[in-house]
């Protein structure tokens, strides 16, 4: 309402009633947020601050850099977040476009394609633990049988644990951002691939002139999201490697839960301090989209 | 048809299908390896088969009368992961249904500040919460207690239900609102008459997420819990992982025992799941 509305009696009628209904309401706001409020408080706000207040010496800091795990960690946690991220956004947007295909079969595998994500991580990363078992593990067990001689010890080496991490958590979330993204694709007007069509594209003209302009905007903000939630992902690879061989295939969520269980609570945080400056613009990013 | 248009449609055909393949190998390789390690004597389980020559419901029989000492708690823990899920939801559904309503509803002042907040919050890697929170869960006196994980789990599933309810309620006319404030409906009638009712579909994809959540969570349930009598089923079969001569043919018959429940919800809820967190995602 701006100064120019004309102040007639039933007008102050309303606002009287409007700004009596506004302070009842935000009396009754108030009570509905405060459940919220309470658990924010409790489990957030005062943990967060607690343990910032105990990673406040800066001797952690010297501590953790003078840590060789540490620096790997970073490392890991880098490539981690790099490749495995851009290798299942990629696949993901292709497979959505294949999901598009109206076929009976594609239909059925859409559905069995969402198990990885609909079923709980721990059966599934163990089962493939166990595949990937030097000697009992079925994978060398098939090389074996093959070629007669014997598999990797692939869970021994860290460049190869560690991408078969990143494996494990592209086969767990390649499903949701394959759905998020064919969401996108069919929210995309059938005309414009209809014009497309009589003007005489080809595949990639239609996807380079209609799909990936549409779906940009979603693409990128799915990948960033991707990396806040990739920060945290502790179970593709502690249940996998558990962190091993000799601590080489950390990352900083495994990291800091390794610390917790040493009882080093000061350099678990000092850890997830240092991570901050990785996820802080990230965040900031992901909140002024989605608090519009 | 013309020859050059058939020969195009079944160059389709067969991209399509080689793609398909090794997306359905690739999906089902991991699962399938698990329901062959449950279906399997215990020594035939290792020997690289691709179905067992004598499948056996043996396991199943060992983790149901709970006849291995990894497994001497299976329905006790189970009956945990149940208690804790749904409590979790319950709480989540509470606590994200009144605060989506004060925020979307009744407009208060602050309400952009509180949903700013709880999106902070989600965004919070979880295994990075996860050391304040277990230091402050000990402080509260919480460890070993249900309470803890499901205080735990409720407040991570909070902020997306919240976010999730508060678009869901944005649809909602603003007249119907206005109309029942003429009426005299005071803000608790209207949460409860209209709101609320309105609202069954977006509560049951929050609830259904809030339950998943919290039944397939690993890292809180083995930081918060210890006692063996008080872990999650999660829990339990991580600790197989203790031993090096563990009955991986049992653990992979507790896992797929485990695993059921959630993908049969996720399957019989596809359609609100869907409709209601892809629509969040889409948006941006």
């Amino acid at each position: 309402m701006t100064a120019s509305v004309i102040d007639t009696p039933a007008r102050r009628e309303k606002s009287r009633w409007a700004g009596f209904a506004l302070s009842e309401r935000q009396t009754w706001g108030l009570l509905f947020v405060a459940p919220y409020i309470a658990i924010f408080v409790g489990f957030v706000l005062f943990p967060v601050g607690y343990s910032f207040w105990l990673a406040r010496s800066p001797r952690l800091y010297v501590e953790l850099a003078n840590d060789p795990i540490f620096l790997r960690t970073v490392i890991n946690t880098f490539v981690f977040l790099v490749v495995a991220i851009n290798v299942k956004m990629a696949v993901a947007l292709f497979l959505s476009g294949f999901f598009t295909h109206p076929r009976w079969w594609v239909k059925v595998l859409a559905v069995l394609f969402v198990l990885p994500w609909a079923v709980p991580s721990i059966p599934t990363i163990l089962s493939i633990r166990f595949m990937l078992n030097p000697e009992w593990g079925v994978i060398n067990q098939l090389i074996f049988k093959l070629t007669a001689e014997d598999g990797p010890n692939w869970l021994n080496d860290p460049t190869l644990a560690l991408t078969l991490s990143m494996l494990v958590h592209i086969w767990k979330s390649l499903p949701f951002w394959t759905l998020i993204l064919l969401a996108g694709r069919l929210a995309i007007p059938h005309e414009l691939y209809e014009a497309a069509a009589v003007d005489g594209a080809g595949a990639w003209h239609r996807f380079r002139f209609i799909t990936w302009p549409s779906m940009s905007t979603l693409y990128v903000t799915c990948t960033l999201l991707s990396m806040i939630f990739t920060v945290g992902d502790f179970n593709s690879v502690y249940l996998l490697t558990g962190g091993g061989p000799a601590d080489l295939t950390h990352v900083l969520a495994t990291l800091g839960i390794r610390y917790l269980r040493l009882d080093q609570v000061g350099l678990a945080m000092a850890s997830i301090v240092c991570a901050l400056p990785l996820i802080l613009p990230l965040v900031y990013f992901m909140m002024k989209r989605l608090s519009r | 048809m013309s020859p050059r248009k058939l020969l195009r449609n079944i160059g389709l055909e067969a991209g399509l299908l080689l793609i398909g393949i090794p997306v359905l190998l690739w999906t089902l390789i991991p699962i399938y390896h698990m329901f062959l390690f449950a279906i399997s004597p215990k020594d035939a389980a290792f020997s690289g088969q691709l179905w067992p020559t004598n499948p056996t419901l043996r396991n199943f029989e060992m983790v149901f009368a709970q006849k291995h000492h990894f497994l001497y708690h299976f329905w006790l823990q189970m009956f945990n992961s149940l208690i804790i899920s749904i409590g979790t939801a319950a709480i989540t559904l509470f606590v994200a249904t009144a605060a989506a309503f004060a925020i979307s509803r009744l407009r208060m002042k602050g309400g952009r500040l509180v949903m700013n907040l709880a999106l902070l919050t989600y965004f919070i890697p979880a295994a990075f919460l996860a050391v304040p929170m277990y230091k402050t869960m000990g402080m509260y006196g919480l460890l070993n207690n249900d309470w803890a994980l499901v205080l735990a789990m409720a407040t991570i599933a909070s902020p997306y239900a919240i976010w999730i309810l508060r678009q869901a309620s944005d649809k909602l006319p603003v007249e119907l609102d206005e109309a029942a404030m003429i009426d005299g409906a005071s803000p608790f009638q209207l949460f409860r008459m209209i709101y609320l009712p309105l609202m069954v579909p977006s509560l049951i994809a929050v609830g259904t997420y809030a339950l998943l959540l919290a039944w397939n969570e690993y890292l809180y349930a083995f930081l918060l819990l210890s006692k063996d009598t008080a872990i999650t089923l999660p829990v339990a079969l991580g600790n197989f992982l203790s031993a090096d001569d563990s009955p991986w043919e049992l653990l992979m018959t507790a896992g797929f025992l485990y695993a059921l429940p959630p993908a049969a919800i996720y399957y019989a809820f596809r359609k609100y799941m869907s409709s209601g967190l892809t629509a969040g995602a889409v948006k941006g």
